[in-house]
């Protein structure tokens, strides 16, 4: 690569993944006749995913290392009067770090693939779809327009819809994958209005031209209204990052989201695409920067889920569940990050994040299959004699997951709590509560699960439910149907290799990422109103003094003593977490019930919705519509021409009447009147 | 008694309030019904026989003529569809042709 960036290069990151995907798709499947073998579904894929991911890598290199930026127009679409409608790629550091994450996780989780799908009837449609995402991903991150992104964000949640349904004869999948689609429709509805305010009101879906009339949006205010424009174009953006983020209220469907295969919990709705709303803000910036009320909007948000999912992670058996609620917590963290200006520390938390949730997630799916695909940690623990490599490498993903000094997690998470402590909006004294707490909390599931699976006595002989639980991709292991074994190679090989940025990213990155000039053109703060990352930069004296000093702060002890706390409660006192549960019964069954919003939206929402239509059906179309215009036309008119006809009698004497008294009437008119 | 044009004028319009009596009050016959048309008639004709006297104007008594002469077609032409009714019918009821109604 030469200093500057060819668009042919870069046209080819995300056209071989969907070559890939393409080609898996149509001949793997009985849809082109099953033309080819497994081996040739995932040797396509995988080299599609490669290529992406060493371009890549050499896009990353040459945006760093030579400065090199892109920003052109590839393909015009159509014109619509002065709004232009185009493909074209925009790589700054930003998008080449995105790049890098997302073809990275996306190789790992596509070999992982070839052992965790082994036994499934649609593995080549599995390879075929995760391309798909690599893809869509791809493009949602490489675009310069709004237009692109907003494509990239539809087709990573149709990919996302298709893999939480890929066991398309499990009801609760099917209804995790339509739920998954709801929601997001509703975030999406909010995105694209936002994205209709700035083409209307900058009259272009090209970000740098968007960002230049950043100025002028800012004084405008709504028509009719008082709100500022551009507080609203910033909720209204930022409601479809709550949609595809799984913020708070719009979070419901992650969780059930987990009825899919588990690298795909791994790859999409931990790594990369629940990030796209992040990466989506952090992009939007310039935009973002100019309301204070979006941005105190954005925190308490993140505030609320990061605390209070974390929670619900404390009650989960779903080892998948557990995650997903820790993924909900992390995105939360995140979205204090945007909401104190500090986007790059955002940033840099998605990509420490995508590493180690993907590890973590990807270690579950290795106990799920070492467990003959039982998932629930009551009936694990002491898993680590049989699955040493998966226990290393998620002992060391939980350790990056609640920031311990030195790992990646640490970094990023601490860096994001420096910068609330230092954020003045409105919102941000609860802000702080949720993020310290969260800390707590984070902990204390992480290690209780930590415990459960690995640790204490060995439970797997006890599950009640083991013999009706095996599902269609079952491994057919029956030999020693009881006894864990480790994952092959093709699993263990990407935990590993994923769990060595899990550990040094942190260290290494956060100099550039967050101090040096690694985003200056692709992230802008207002350094005078929002002061967070100048106070970030002052205090930071490198990553070795941070970790230090790390040791000594509130975060590090109150992961200490999540940790000791989940040791006593799993491991020395187990009767005591059962005890507790009876104490505050109310308590755990708020939780239980994800704080009864499921109920709400399948009670309230859904079911009001539903009578709302099944009202404007029966009133407005039933009686007002088909009743009385359709056919009360009708009827009118029948009544009228039945009771006009009784009056031709056919009797002669009655029609020369009528006549005769017409000719009176005429001439009583006509002679007397006139 | 000198015969002014109000006598003649009532005498019209006598014959034309019994004809119109006539054709409401009969409900036998398609005959009598045909009659009193005739009768109508013959009063329009009185009436344009007075004027015309009264007035000095022959035109009134030409269109006497007229009158006459399609009333005597619509006798002839009345009196045939009545054969022919009875024919069909085996009625010249009025009471019974009661076919021409929606």
């Amino acid at each position: 690569m030469s200093q500057t960036l060819s668009a042919s290069t870069l046209l080819w990151v995300p056209l071989a993944p969907l070559v890939g995907s393409v080609v898996a798709g149509v001949l793997g499947t009985q849809f082109g006749g099953n033309l080819i073998g497994r081996r040739a579904c995932h040797s396509i894929t995988i080299l599609g995913i490669l290529i992406a991911f060493v371009l890549s890598a050499m896009t990353l290199k040459s945006v760093a290392m030579d400065g090199a930026r892109f920003n052109e127009t590839l393909y015009t679409w159509m014109v619509v009067g002065g709004l232009k409608m185009e493909i074209g790629f925009l790589v700054d550091g930003l998008t080449a770090m995105m790049m890098c994450v997302v073809t990275f996780v996306s190789l790992m989780v596509h070999l992982y693939t070839i052992g965790y799908m082994e036994e499934d009837k649609g593995y080549n449609r599995f390879f075929s779809y995760i391309s798909l995402f690599t893809f869509s991903m791809l493009m949602l991150v490489m675009s310069n327009n709004m237009l692109q992104l907003f494509f990239g964000w539809e087709a990573v949640g149709l990919v996302s819809y298709l893999l939480i349904g890929f066991w398309y004869n499990k009801p609760t999948a099917i209804f995790a994958n339509m739920k998954a689609f709801l929601v997001n429709r509703v975030g999406d509805f909010g995105f694209i209005l936002g994205i209709g305010l700035i083409a209307a009101y900058a009259g272009t879906l090209n970000y740098t031209e968007a960002f230049a009339k950043s100025a002028d949006l800012a004084t405008l205010t709504l028509p009719g209204t008082e709100w500022m424009l551009i507080t609203v174009i910033c909720i209204c953006l930022f409601i479809g990052a709550m949609g595809k983020s799984a913020q708070f209220p719009l979070h419901v469907w992650l969780p059930d989201s987990m009825e899919g295969p588990t690298p795909i919990s791994a790859l999409i709705h931990a790594a990369t695409m629940v990030t796209a709303g992040i990466f989506m803000v952090a992009r939007m910036s310039p935009l973002f920067e100019l309301s204070d009320t979006a941005l105190s909007f954005i925190m308490v948000i993140g505030a609320i889920t990061a605390l209070f999912m974390g929670f619900l992670g404390i009650i989960q058996n779903d080892i998948k569940r557990v995650v997903a609620y820790s993924t909900l917590s992390q995105l939360g963290y995140m979205t204090v990050a945007l909401g104190a200006s500090a986007y790059s520390v955002a940033v840099f938390h998605l990509m420490t994040h995508a590493f180690f949730k993907a590890l973590l997630f990807l270690a579950a799916g290795s106990v799920i299959m070492g467990c003959h695909h039982n998932q629930d940690i009551r009936w694990m623990g002491g898993l680590r004699k049989y699955m040493p490599i998966t226990w290393i490498t998620f002992l060391l993903g939980s350790l990056a997951l609640i920031g311990t000094p030195l790992f990646a997690g640490f970094y990023s998470k601490d860096s994001i709590i420096e910068a609330v402590m230092d954020s003045h909006l409105p919102g941000a004294g609860f802000a702080k509560f949720a993020v310290m707490a969260g800390v707590f909390v984070t902990a204390f599931y992480s290690f209780r699960m930590y415990f459960l699976v690995f640790h204490g006595k060995e439970r797997f002989d006890q599950n009640p439910d083991a013999h009706h639980d095996h599902h269609d991709a079952d491994h057919g292991h029956h030999v020693d149907h009881h006894v864990p074994h480790e994952s092959p190679w093709v699993v263990t090989v990407p935990l590993i290799l994923l769990a060595i940025p899990s550990v040094l990213i942190g260290y290494l990155t956060i100099q550039p990422m967050l101090f040096g000039d690694f985003f200056k053109d692709s992230i802008f703060v207002n350094m005078q109103l929002h002061p967070s990352m100048k106070a970030l930069g002052e205090a930071f004296h490198g990553p070795a003094a941070m970790a230090i000093h790390g040791l000594s702060t509130l975060p590090f002890w109150l992961a200490v003593a999540g940790v000791a706390l989940s040791y006593v409660f799993y491991m020395l006192k187990p009767e005591w977490p059962a005890a507790i549960k009876k104490t505050f019964l109310p308590v755990f069954n708020l939780l239980e019930n994800k704080y009864y919003l499921d109920w709400f939206n399948e009670n309230i929402l859904a079911r009001g919705a539903r009578a709302l239509g099944t009202g404007l059906w029966r009133v407005g179309d039933q009686t007002i519509i088909d009743g009385a215009v359709v056919n009360g036309s009708w009827k009118l008119v029948a009544w009228v021409s039945g009771s006009v006809r009784k009056v031709q009698s056919g009797f002669l004497y009655h029609y020369a009447l009528v006549m005769i008294l017409g000719i009176f009437v005429l001439m009583t008119y006509f002679v007397w009147l006139k | 008694m000198i015969l002014t044009l109000g006598h003649f004028l009532s005498l019209g319009a006598i014959l034309f309030a019994l004809s119109i009596v006539g054709i409401f009050l009969n409900r036998r016959n398609l005959i009598v019904l045909l009659m009193s048309i005739e009768l109508m008639l013959l009063a329009v004709n009185t009436n344009f026989v007075a004027f015309s006297h009264y007035l000095n104007d022959m035109h009134g008594q030409i269109f006497v003529f007229f009158i006459l002469t399609v009333a005597a077609a619509e006798s002839a032409i009345g009196l045939a569809i009545l054969v022919l009714l009875f024919r069909n019918k085996s009625s010249i009821s009025v009471d019974e042709l009661n076919t021409l109604k929606g």
